[in-house]
């Protein structure tokens, strides 16, 4: 055993390479995972296809959508729809990698990512990092079979600009996903934050329907969904996907990330968090 | 336990609590290295409770506890390196293959998948395991899986290693082959091993033991001044004179 290096003693702290080691192995280990759980992929791939080529399909003679930015022109409902289909892409994903850390713990693999001798803060952020990539993938292969229907940006720079958009939304309901799994104990519940976290929000936003709408029916239900951070997450996609910046939308999008980390990494600390009161 | 070397694990007047209920009371106890310390008790006794405390799960709430004198709640990564651990409830990832388990567990310690590599063969040969390397952890028996286990807790190099119930469901053979390989360890590399269990037939003549009940410590020592100090014949007497309570044995 001495080749594996037993008794020697290992040097204080912990080197660059040594944290970057760490967050290439947990990101490669959620690609493993995503390639060997093909149905995972295909139901995140069935979902907004669905959406797209029977919800939209029904609804474009429906609903109207005026010339609002980031169009310059009227767009069949279909485009409209894509960015909120994007964003739910990574919604559910963003739940799903959290309903798999609920599900780790329960397993013991959280256990054994936790145990990490690496600051906490750095194996979640790694943790959340892997979901957001994974998320992407995901959203690009929905492109690119969106775009035999000829639902694309109007020029190919905007498959590149929307891509920092992506990842940021991407990292920021992973975090909301992580923040929720600390505060589950128990798988069961998951279901219930699915109705009560992914619906809601999906539906109060901006993916399916422009606000102006929201707003000429329900001015309430209009203020609910301007305070969605998943509206802005929509806004933040559909305007980098026309190679525009909406800095509102970043700003919210940039701010919820921060303070759903902070709060998981609060929620996963030791000393303060919720697994010393629920003693798992 | 040991008045020369520093300890590999020092647990001092630890006491943890779930709102009212008292999981440990005033717990201390401490593993040297190269020895094989039985942690005894039944179930509900607060052995998961530590185990989780010394990994570092949740801290707690009094007391200290250090791994090679690094305390595990203001040193965590340099108390957390020295540790390996297996946990009680499988943590394999089954769709995945055995080297690429410990691939990932080392990639959680800093360690690249070059040195990766040639360190999980050198540990899945200890475990003789080495032929299993490709396949999925999914195709592996219990007994199997925890020997990959162990082969992955050494892989970051430990000095100490906790070992929470393994031999929990496995048959008679694999039992004693764990207890073997563990065993062969604490020999061979002066590894210091924390064993916690409730089964009395796995307490060795030449093992510590700590008897925990309750929450807490009756006794902590070498097997045989454990069963002296408590006017027992054997280490089953023993605790069930401590604790009041039957000891569990396996055929």
């Amino acid at each position: 055993m001495t080749e594996i290096g037993i008794k020697s003693e290992p040097a204080a702290g912990f080197t660059l390479r040594q944290y970057l080691v760490c967050l290439y192995g947990v990101v490669w280990r959620e690609a493993l995972r995503f390639v060997h759980q093909r149905e995972r992929f295909v139901s995140a791939l069935v979902r907004p296809l669905v959406w797209l080529f029977i919800f939209a399909a029904g609804f474009r003679q429906v609903l109207g959508i005026s010339i609002i930015p980031p169009y310059d022109t009227y767009v069949l409902y279909e485009v409209y729809i894509t960015p909120g289909l994007m964003a739910m892409i990574q919604l559910f994903n963003g739940m799903q990698s959290s309903l798999s850390m609920v599900y780790d713990r329960e397993m013991g693999n959280m256990r054994t990512m936790l145990v990490s001798p690496l600051p906490r803060w750095f194996v979640l952020t790694s943790k959340l990092a892997a979901g957001a990539a994974v998320s992407v993938l995901q959203v690009y292969a929905y492109l690119a079979i969106a775009w035999f229907w000829e639902i694309e940006p109007p020029t190919p720079l905007g498959y590149l600009t929307v891509l920092p958009a992506l990842i940021l939304v991407g990292l920021m309901l992973g975090a909301l996903g992580m923040l929720l799994s600390s505060l589950i104990r128990q798988l069961e519940n998951f279901a219930g934050v699915m109705n009560f976290v992914i619906f809601p929000m999906f539906f109060a936003s901006s993916a399916l329907y422009p606000l102006w709408r929201v707003q000429e029916s329900s001015p309430l239900l209009y203020w609910v969904c301007q305070a969605n951070p998943f509206t802005h997450a929509v806004e933040l996609i559909r305007f980098s996907f026309y190679e525009k910046f909406d800095p509102l939308a970043f700003g919210v999008v940039f701010g919820c990330a921060v303070v759903f980390l902070g709060g998981a990494i609060v929620a996963y600390d030791p000393a303060r968090g919720m697994l010393v009161r629920k003693g798992q | 336990m040991n008045g020369t070397t520093e300890a590999a694990l020092t647990v001092e007047r630890v006491s943890h609590s779930y709102g009212q209920r008292k999981a440990l009371d005033e717990v201390s106890f401490s593993v040297a290295p190269g020895s094989f310390t039985v942690l005894l008790g039944l179930n509900g006794a607060g052995k998961s409770t530590l185990f989780s405390l010394v990994t570092r799960l949740f801290a707690a709430r009094k007391g200290r506890i250090a791994i090679f004198g690094h305390d595990v709640a203001r040193e965590p990564g340099e108390a957390l390196r020295r540790l390996g651990v297996v946990f009680q409830a499988r943590t394999l990832d089954l769709d995945l293959s055995v080297m690429q388990n410990l691939a990932y567990h080392a990639a959680l310690h800093g360690i690249g998948p070059t040195e990766a590599a040639r360190r999980g063969l050198v540990a899945l040969e200890r475990v003789a395991m080495a032929d299993r390397a490709r396949d999925k952890a999914r195709a592996l028996s219990g007994g199997q899986m925890r020997r990959v286990e162990i082969a992955r807790a050494l892989l970051h190099g430990p000095r100490l290693m906790l070992l929470d119930e393994p031999t929990v469901g496995l048959d008679i053979k694999a039992r004693a082959d764990i207890i073997g390989h563990v065993r062969s360890l604490v020999r061979n590399e002066n590894l210091g091993v924390l064993w916690t269990t409730h089964l009395i037939d796995e307490v060795g003549d030449a093992d510590d033991v700590v008897v925990l009940h309750q929450g807490k410590v009756l006794a902590a020592g070498p097997a045989a001044a454990v069963i002296a100090n408590a006017g027992a014949r054997n280490i089953g007497d023993a605790f069930t004179r401590l604790t009041g309570a039957r000891a569990e044995a396996t055929a």
